[in-house]
C-alpha cells in the first residue's frame, strides 16, 4: 500500500508484536470504511490511534475485537492467523475492548454488566450457578480502583451518570484484558479526577505487559500514556511516530487530517 | 493506584425499606394484581371458590396457560416473541396423538420425541427470526397460521377425514409415565388426609379433591426452574443481556444468536408440556386447541411484569399473572356476573400492566 511508505515499525522494542493488523479493509456495501490500514501492539506499550471523526478509527478497533470481520486483510495474534467471528473469539485469547458506546445494558445492574458473558460461577453440573457475592465484591473493589464510589452493586446502569458508566465499562475491559486492552475514546465523559485514573491504570497495566490501544481526540491525553501514536485518515494511516518523535503541535495537525501532514512528511523523511 | 480515595461509608445513599425494594422488582405488578383479584372475590364470589377444590378449580387452568406463560415470558425478557404457541400445541398435540394412537408407540418414546419435535419447530422459528433480522411478530404470525393449518391438514390425515383424533386415554392407560403427565398426584395422601377428615369429603367417604392435578406440580416446578435460572445463572444474565440491547451483549461476549434460538425451542417445548398434559387429559385432540393461548400467555407475562421491549421481567411475574388469568374466568363462574366479562377484564388487566410496568421500569432506571 502507498500509505504505508511512511510506516516504520518502532525499534524502542525489539519484541514481537502480540497483536499485528495487515492491511485492514473494511466495506459496508458500497461504503469504504477502511481502506488497508496496518497496525500492531507490543507486550508492555501503549499504542495511540487519532484521527478526525469519521476517520475509521472505532471500525478498525472492531475489527481487532471480532465484531466486524474485515473485507480484506488479515489479524496476527502472537505470530498466528486468527478469524475471530464473534466478540468473544477475541476476548477469549484476551483481548478486551471499551466500545465508544459502552456496550452496556442500562437495565441490568452494575454487577450484571460488568461479567456480562464471563459470569464466574460456583457448584457443578445442573446446579452451576453464578458466584454473586464473588462478583459484587470483585465489581466494588475494580470500580474503587478507578476512583468511582459505587453506592450499591446492584443499581441499575441505566441510573448511573455518564462517567460512572464509562468507569465500568473501562474497569471491566480492564479486568479482563489480559493481553490486550482497547479503549475507544475511553475518557470523553470523565471527571479530572477519573480521566488521570484511567490514565494511570493505562501505565499500570502497560507496565504489567498488557499491550493498550488507546483512541483519542485529546492529544495531551494521548501524549501522556502513549508510546506510539498512528493517525487515521479517510480509512488510511497517515503514519506511526513514536513519543518524542513529534511535538503536540504536529500532532494536533496530523490529527485534523489535510495539508500540514504531507509537509511534516517531507519534513521528517516520510515518518511523521 | 494513584488518586484512590479513602473508602468511606457511602453516604449518599438512603436506606430503602423493604418496600422500596419490593418496588424495584417486576413481579410486584403481579402480586399486586393476584391481593386485589382475590379481594374482589372474597367480596363477590361464592365462599367455595377459595375451598381447596375451588382452588384447584381455578389452578387448573391457570397452570396450563402458565406453563405456556413462563415460557413466553423467558421469551420476551430475551427480547423476542412467539404468536405461534398457541398453534403449536395443537400441532405439537397432533404430533403426540399420532405417534401414540396411530403407531402405537409407548410415552417414553413418543413424549420425549414430541419435545424434540417442538424444539425443532422452535429452532426453525428462532433461524429463521435471526437470520433475516425480521421482527420475531411477524414471523411468529406466519406460523400461527402455517402450524394452525397444518395441524388440521395433519388430523384429517391421521383419522381420514374427521378433525379430532380419539383414543389417547385407551392407548396410554397402563404405560407407566402416564401417571406423570395426566390425573393427579398425591393420591394416597389426598385418601389419608379425607380418612382423618382433614380435607373435606363426599359422602362416601371419598376425598373432594381425589389429589393435585399434574399440570400444577409442573407448573410450580417450571416456575421455580425458570425463575433460578434467571436469578442465578449465567444463562439468565445471557437472556436478560440478548433482550435488553442485542448488540451490547454480543460485544461483550454474550451468545445472544444461541441463547434467543434456544429460547423459542424453550417457549415450544412449553407448548408441547401443555399439548400432551391436555391432550392425555381429554384423552383425544383436535385442531382448536391452544387456541388463541398465545395472546393469553403474552398478557400473563406481561401482567408478570415482562416489557414488550424486552431485557426486563419475571418468571415468578408470568406464574402469578397466569394465577390472575385462571382466577378471573374460574371465578367469575362463582359470582352473579355475566361470564363475557372475563374479556373486558383480560383487557383491562392488560391495560393496567402495560401501563404499571412502563412506571415501574422508569423507576428502576431512575426516570431516566
Ligand atoms: N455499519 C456501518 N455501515 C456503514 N458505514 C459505516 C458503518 N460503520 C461505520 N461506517 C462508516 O465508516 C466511517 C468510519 O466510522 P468510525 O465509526 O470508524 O469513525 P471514527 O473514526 O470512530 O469516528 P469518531 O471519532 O467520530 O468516533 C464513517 O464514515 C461511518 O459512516
Ligand atoms: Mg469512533
Amino acid at each position: 500500500m502507498e500509505q504505508e511508505s511512511g510506516f516504520r515499525p518502532s525499534t524502542a522494542s525489539n519484541v514481537p508484536p502480540i497483536v499485528e493488523m495487515k492491511n485492514i479493509e473494511k466495506h459496508f456495501g458500497n461504503i469504504i470504511a477502511l481502506a488497508g490500514v496496518s497496525f500492531d501492539v507490543r507486550s508492555g506499550e501503549c499504542h495511540c490511534l487519532l484521527g478526525d471523526n469519521g476517520a475509521g478509527k472505532s471500525t478498525f478497533i472492531k475489527t481487532m475485537s471480532g465484531v466486524h470481520q474485515p473485507t480484506h486483510g488479515e489479524l496476527l495474534f502472537e505470530g498466528k492467523r486468527m478469524d475471530f467471528t464473534t466478540p468473544r473469539d477475541a476476548m477469549e485469547v484476551g483481548i478486551a475492548t471499551v466500545f465508544q458506546d459502552l456496550a452496556m445494558i442500562p437495565l441490568m445492574s452494575v454487577t450484571r454488566n460488568f461479567f456480562m458473558g464471563r459470569e464466574p460461577t460456583v457448584g457443578r453440573g445442573p446446579f452451576k450457578r453464578m458466584d454473586i457475592a464473588r462478583m459484587n465484591t470483585e465489581t466494588m473493589g475494580a470500580m474503587r480502583k478507578m476512583g468511582i464510589n459505587l453506592r450499591v452493586p446492584d443499581q441499575a446502569v441505566g441510573t448511573l451518570s455518564g462517567g460512572e458508566r464509562q468507569a465500568v465499562a473501562i474497569a471491566r475491559a480492564v479486568y479482563f484484558g489480559a493481553k490486550i486492552l482497547i479503549l475507544d475514546e475511553p475518557t470523553s465523559a470523565l471527571g479530572v479526577r477519573q480521566t488521570s485514573n484511567v490514565l494511570a491504570t493505562v501505565d499500570r497495566v502497560r507496565a504489567q505487559g498488557v499491550g493498550v490501544v488507546f483512541i483519542s481526540h485529546n492529544v495531551r491525553h494521548a501524549l501522556a500514556v502513549g508510546d506510539r501514536f498512528t493517525v487515521l485518515n479517510r480509512g488510511k494511516t497517515l503514519g506511526t511516530a513514536r513519543r518524542g518523535e513529534i511535538s503536540p503541535e504536529e500532532l494536533q495537525n496530523m490529527m485534523a487530517g489535510g495539508q500540514e501532514i504531507v509537509q511534516f512528511e517531507g519534513a521528517q523523511g516520510g515518518t511523521v | 493506584m494513584r488518586g484512590s480515595p479513602p473508602a468511606s461509608a457511602d453516604e449518599r445513599l438512603k436506606t430503602e425499606s423493604l418496600g422500596t425494594r419490593l418496588m424495584k422488582r417486576p413481579e410486584l405488578g403481579a402480586i399486586a394484581g393476584v391481593v386485589l383479584v382475590t379481594i374482589f372475590f372474597l367480596i363477590t364470589a361464592d365462599q367455595a371458590m377459595f375451598t381447596l377444590s375451588g382452588i384447584v378449580n381455578f389452578m387448573t387452568p391457570a397452570a396450563q396457560l402458565g406453563i405456556l406463560a413462563i415460557g413466553a415470558a423467558l421469551l420476551m425478557i430475551g427480547g423476542e416473541f412467539d404468536l405461534s404457541i398457541g398453534s403449536m400445541v395443537a400441532f405439537s398435540g397432533l404430533f403426540f396423538a399420532a405417534a401414540t394412537v396411530t403407531l402405537g408407540l409407548p410415552l417414553f418414546i413418543t413424549i420425549p420425541a414430541t419435545f424434540v419435535f417442538a424444539a425443532l419447530v422452535g429452532s426453525i422459528n428462532g433461524l429463521i427470526v435471526i437470520r433475516s433480522g425480521l421482527p420475531s411478530f411477524i414471523v411468529t404470525l406466519a406460523f400461527l397460521f402455517i402450524l394452525r393449518g397444518l395441524s388440521l391438514v395433519g388430523l384429517k390425515l391421521a383419522t381420514g377425514g374427521s378433525t379430532q383424533l380419539r383414543g389417547v386415554r385407551d392407548a396410554t392407560e397402563d404405560d407407566l409415565l402416564a401417571p406423570f403427565f395426566s390425573g393427579d398426584a398425591f393420591k394416597g395422601l389426598f385418601t389419608w388426609l379425607a380418612e382423618r377428615g382433614w380435607v373435606e369429603t363426599f359422602g362416601n367417604g371419598t376425598p373432594k379433591v381425589p389429589g393435585i392435578p399434574v399440570e400444577i406440580i409442573w407448573f410450580l416446578i417450571i416456575a421455580a426452574l425458570a425463575t433460578w435460572v434467571l436469578l442465578r445463572t449465567r444463562v439468565g444474565n445471557w437472556i436478560f443481556a440478548s433482550g435488553g440491547d442485542p448488540n451490547a451483549a454480543t460485544n461483550s461476549g454474550v451468545p445472544v444468536r444461541s441463547v434467543k434460538i434456544s429460547l423459542f425451542m424453550v417457549t415450544a417445548c412449553c407448548a408441547a408440556m401443555v399439548a400432551i398434559i391436555t391432550v392425555m387429559d381429554a384423552g383425544s385432540t383436535d385442531a382448536r386447541r391452544g387456541f388463541q393461548k398465545e395472546f393469553e400467555a403474552i398478557i400473563a407475562a406481561v401482567i408478570g411484569g415482562c416489557l414488550l421491549t424486552g431485557g426486563y421481567g419475571s418468571a415468578i411475574g408470568a406464574f402469578f399473572g397466569a394465577i390472575i388469568f385462571g382466577m378471573v374466568v374460574i371465578g367469575l363462574t362463582y359470582t352473579g356476573f355475566d361470564q363475557d366479562w372475563f374479556q373486558v377484564f383480560l383487557g383491562g388487566m392488560l391495560l393496567i400492566a402495560v401501563l404499571f410496568n412502563n412506571a415501574i421500569c422508569k423507576r428502576v432506571i431512575g426516570g431516566r
